[in-house]
């Protein structure tokens, strides 16, 4: 039975719908339909983000940089529109899908190659970063009237009732559950998380399954970079300055283990969308928005400690009780 | 298993011995080796700008990393602990909060240092709960705290400011011992001799390092690894605090965003000093040495010209480099054997 309704993932979903109820007892407009697509469109990036972090995670590694990553790539294919407002959307895409994975592949080979602890690698990436984004603006604005109308048009181009940017996540959530299930891919990075000494002898190389990790959290930074300024129309140093937070609160509250090994592509989705709920409701029930970074930082604490509780496994009994009666 | 994104087995590596001699002969000379660097850098900028060698703007450069270091040294024994903290920044800005939150009640200079030393430790308190307490991953924890920190910081100012601290608060980051030597410096000093005391001299300092080598050989040769782990998250709170009165001295204002970025400055620092980021070595001397370097680059790049986040890069280049050059070298050594 368990094997069907994972344990995490329903709490998870039923603190969601606790909480929508919550805010649609004194608010029955927020869980209207299209203001529900609304908030998942809003969080779409999130979730996008969140998945590729989640595949880095797992792996026993972190991506501090996909901000910085999103925020580079953003601000050079708003140039390169600048420049050339003839080039056409899918280039433009494809340039941001292949700026962000070199992005990644840069901390992949450090981390991979050199062995540095990933939380290094990917915080010095994140200053170096967001410093060649001033680099190559020489800190300037592009604004939404230098971009090309085609340009912004996309992410929010609807089809069959979505925006482009909503069907972006859906498509990336349907490839991720197929990747992680279904390919070879998937299951070495679980082997590389769960147990990298049984993963070598089966076979596996850990490094490189962590450099391809990287590549995958870049990639999907880079497209969400393309994403983001194009929806907002609006290209600057700072943009989404500490969202990297966000996407890693959302990958643990999704009850991805920070021990790598544990975790599911609906935990990503739904801790994303918790924080995406939590986040668009503050203003409709007359919160300040500065509560939103308190907000998170406690539910990082309390999904962390609670996973910690529930992921206990008998296996470490002797270590536990040796710690006790210390 | 306390932290895994950092102690991550990679089966196929070789991990030195800490008491092989050729990794020690490394670390050993890796403080020599900094100083080389330091020296050069000063040289160099009192080369690059007429302005480098006075003695009032050599003051003013400590200040680019006194109040850094004074974190540094404790986060050097969390991390050779083998644990992190990243939330040092935000502590700061809390209590900084705090501090300001206070002064709008009338409180005056001494109630306001003891809010701030307060506040910092009950922050690495409660970080120090979540990590021995609770047994779980500092990376994690204190990644969680940074926001919650900072988010208070946030609730309780939003975009306002606080200001007009009394004039003997000021005294903390704006006043002078003698000449051209400011509090702050006579603060940074006082910490180095101690911090280098309690690492090198102490059992204290020994338990750091056997746990940050082995936390189970150490937990079984009698160490409270628990124990000295809270409380290395206490000194790095208290250190936090004490950054925080100098720093709200110094501006002589607290805004929410106070500090901002400051707890990558402060690894940088420490793993600049050749503390292992993975933990088991590393010196205090280092520390003071990569405190210099660093604030030397930054004032030096500062009579330059050259804008902040342009900084930034070099301190990213800096944290990646100090660790990647040495690899690269042992790798390019291994390759020449036969």
């Amino acid at each position: 039975m368990t094997r069907f309704i994972p344990v995490r993932e329903t709490i998870l979903a039923g603190a969601i719908l606790v909480l929508l109820l919550l805010i649609a007892s004194r608010f029955a407009g927020f869980v209207a339909p299209s203001n529900l697509a609304n908030v998942f469109n809003d969080t779409a990036p999130l979730i996008i983000l969140a998945l590729g972090q989640m595949v880095v995670i797992l792996t026993r590694c972190i991506d501090l940089s996909v901000a910085a990553n999103l925020a580079l790539t953003g601000m050079a294919v708003a140039m390169i529109n600048v420049t050339m407002p003839g080039l056409p959307i899918p280039v433009i895409i494809a340039i941001a899908i292949l700026l962000g994975a070199i992005m990644g592949a840069i901390n992949g080979v450090l981390v991979w190659k050199l062995a540095i602890p990933p939380i290094v690698v990917t915080l010095g990436t994140m200053t170096i970063f967001r410093g060649i984004i001033f680099l190559i603006s020489d800190g300037k604005w592009v604004n939404s009237h230098e971009m090309s109308p085609a340009f912004t048009a996309f992410p929010r181009m609807e089809l069959l009732g979505l925006p482009v940017l909503s069907w972006t996540a859906i498509i990336t959530i349907a490839l991720f559950g197929i990747m992680m299930a279904r390919t070879q891919f998937g299951r070495s990075i679980f082997a590389v998380g769960g147990n990298p000494h049984a993963a070598v002898y089966t076979g596996i190389n850990v490094g490189k399954t962590q450099f391809w990790a990287f590549v995958v959290s870049g990639a999907l930074a880079g497209l969400t970079g393309y994403l983001w300024v194009s929806r907002f129309a609006v290209a600057y140093v700072d943009i989404a300055g500490g969202f990297e937070l966000e996407v890693v609160a959302a990958c643990v509250i999704g009850g991805i283990s920070i021990a790598g090994g544990v975790g599911s592509v609906g935990g990503a989705v739904l801790g994303a969308i918790f924080l995406g709920v939590v986040k668009n409701a503050l203003p409709v029930v007359n919160i300040s928005p500065f509560w939103q970074l308190a907000i998170s930082g406690s539910a990082i604490l309390i999904a962390v400690a609670f996973n910690a509780r529930a992921g206990r496994t008998k296996g470490r009994i002797i270590l536990k009780s040796a710690e006790a009666t210390q | 298993m306390t932290d895994a994104t950092q102690t991550r087995p990679a089966p196929d590596r070789h991990v030195p011995d800490r008491l092989n001699s050729r990794a020690a002969r490394i670390f050993k000379s890796w403080e020599a080796l900094l100083l080389a660097v330091a020296i050069a850098i000063f040289v160099i900028n009192s080369f690059a700008s007429p302005y480098f060698l006075s003695a009032w703007n050599l003051s003013d450069a400590t200040f680019n990393f006194t109040e850094k270091a004074m974190i540094a040294f404790a986060m050097a024994l969390l991390i050779i602990s083998g644990e992190i903290d990243l939330s040092v920044a935000s502590i700061i800005a809390l209590a900084s909060t705090a501090m300001g939150l206070a002064l709008q009640y009338g409180a005056g200079t001494p109630e306001l240092v003891i809010i701030g030393l307060t506040v910092g430790l009950l922050c690495g308190a409660f970080n120090g709960f979540f990590v021995t307490v609770l047994g779980l991953p500092s990376i994690v924890v204190t990644i969680g705290t940074m926001s919650l920190f900072r988010g208070i910081s946030f609730i309780i100012l939003g975009d306002d400011a606080f200001r007009g601290y009394p004039a003997s608060f000021s005294w903390f980051g704006q006043g002078y011992i003698y000449w051209v030597f400011t509090v702050e410096m006579l603060l940074f000093v006082i910490i180095a001799v101690i911090y280098g005391i309690l690492l090198h001299k102490t059992n204290f300092g020994r338990a750091v390092y056997a746990i940050g080598n082995n936390p189970t050989g150490a937990l079984f040769s009698g160490i409270r690894v628990a124990r000295v782990k809270f409380i290395l998250f206490l000194l790095t709170g208290l250190m936090s605090g004490i950054a925080a009165v100098c720093l709200t001295s110094r501006l002589g204002s607290t805004r929410p965003s106070i500090a901002t970025g400051m707890e990558l400055e402060v690894v940088t620092m420490v793993v600049l000093g050749g503390v292992n980021i993975l933990g088991g070595s590393g010196t205090i001397p280092g520390v003071v040495i990569a405190a210099f370097v660093m604030g030397l680059v930054t004032f030096g790049l500062g009579l330059l010209n050259v804008p902040g986040i342009v900084m930034s890069i070099f301190i990213g280049l800096l944290l990646i480099g100090v660790i990647a050059l040495p690899r690269l070298w042992a790798m390019a050594a291994e390759r020449r054997k036969p």
